[in-house]
């Protein structure tokens, strides 16, 4: 049971093993704090359209599964952004289009094609969550590491001295995909010496 | 001009790709021969304006005309999946030729972000109707031409030896990186 949950944290990371839902990871992770909110939203989504493909699984004709599923992922994707513009209106729009487009993170269709579709409830929670907390995992790290040779802070702590000159790149696309580059490199590293 | 510029933006300063992030997964995973990726950049950008044009008009003349804003990314998401499979059923019958270069690229446009965030793009913007049908050709142009740099790149990759963890996902990356490097020299193209 608890191998379900531990798989899309480690082994099966979607970021740095299977390179899923790429594109909200580069784009907003540029602080923590836009990280862990993507990270959380996305979990919620993923958890929750996942119960209800898994709960319908028997009654979604198999023709037409994927436009089902998109619905119920869109339609709980609308809840969040709803959500988010009435109680943190600065960090939704901090990450803009890129939280309605949770409906197209690959994750989450992955996931309800290959483990919600097929399995009962209770299995498909624990996977589901293990794959967002992943995900979430994944988020934070890298928004650490570029907010951090940013401007020298985690999460607005100040964590290097005030010599540290910011580094404006670390915001930009190109800054996104070379700390990400070397993270999914320092993730292979570690996973083959183990 | 205005449109030229919109046009400019979209596929050189702004790349869909390489400035905004959308369609990673295509560009990461899909470019590896010259071919292919000209093929996917074709069906896509084929999409994309039909998307632009078909959803300016959904969200102009339903979704605002009876305050059903919220009903956005549902009415989107169908009309994307939908136009995919009208695409590929039209393509079958009419173009068949066509449809075996295009075939197997066709039904990954409908998880392609890269098609939704131009509708989302296109709301955020207000652009009118002309300009959104120049935004969606534009991102279309941009997202092949970023993928058929990166197959290029790729092909001479393969010749080299690379260290061992980054084989693979990772020196991909990396050459992204490079690529958004490069094309940040285009800022200043287009007067903002």
């Amino acid at each position: 049971m608890i191998r379900e949950f531990v798989k899309g944290i480690w082994k099966e990371n979607p970021v740095f093993v299977q390179v899923l839902g790429m594109c909200p990871t580069l784009a907003v992770t540029t602080s923590l704090i836009n990280g862990l909110s993507m990270g959380l939203a996305t979990t919620f989504v993923l958890v929750s359209s996942g119960l209800a493909i898994s709960a319908l699984r028997k009654l979604i004709p198999d023709q037409v599964r994927i436009a089902s599923f998109m619905i119920i992922i869109s339609s709980f994707v609308t809840v969040v952004k709803l959500l988010f513009e009435a109680h943190i209106p600065e960090i939704s729009s901090q990450l803009g289009p890129y939280l309605p487009l949770i409906v197209t993170n690959c994750i989450i269709l992955g996931r309800q094609e290959a483990f919600s579709s097929k399995q009962p409830i209770g299995k498909t929670l624990l996977d589901n969550l293990g794959m967002g907390v992943g995900f979430i995992f994944a988020l934070v790290v890298l928004g650490s590491v570029r907010e951090l040779f940013y401007q020298g802070t985690i999460g607005g702590a100040q964590v290097l001295g005030t010599w540290y000159k910011s580094m404006i790149i670390m915001v930009q696309p190109a800054g996104a995909f070379i700390s990400l580059s070397l993270l999914v490199a320092l993730f292979q590293r570690l996973s083959e010496s183990e | 001009m205005e449109l030229f510029f919109i046009f400019v933006a979209i596929v050189l300063t702004q790349n869909f790709v390489l400035h905004y992030f959308l369609g990673i997964c295509p560009f990461l995973g899909v470019s590896d021969e010259m071919e292919g990726a000209f093929g996917m950049g074709i069906a896509t950008t084929f999409v994309m304006t039909l998307t632009a044009i078909i959803t300016w008009n959904i969200n102009t003349f339903i979704l605002k005309a009876f305050n059903v804003e919220f009903l956005e990314y549902v009415s989107f998401i169908l009309v994307i999946a939908s136009l995919v499979q009208l695409v590929e059923m039209f393509l079958k019958k009419y173009l068949p030729e066509l449809y075996e270069t295009l075939g197997i690229y066709l039904p990954l446009i409908t998880t392609n972000c890269a098609v939704l965030g131009l509708a989302l793009f296109m709301v955020l913007r207000e652009y009118n109707f002309v300009e959104s049908a120049i935004f969606g050709f534009g991102a279309g142009v941009g997202f092949t031409l970023a993928l058929v740099i990166m197959a290029g790149i790729r092909g001479e990759l393969n010749e080299e030896d690379i260290p061992k963890p980054f084989r693979g996902t990772a020196i991909t990356l990396l050459v992204a990186g490079l690529l958004a490097l490069a094309f940040m020299g285009f800022s200043g193209l287009v007067p903002t």
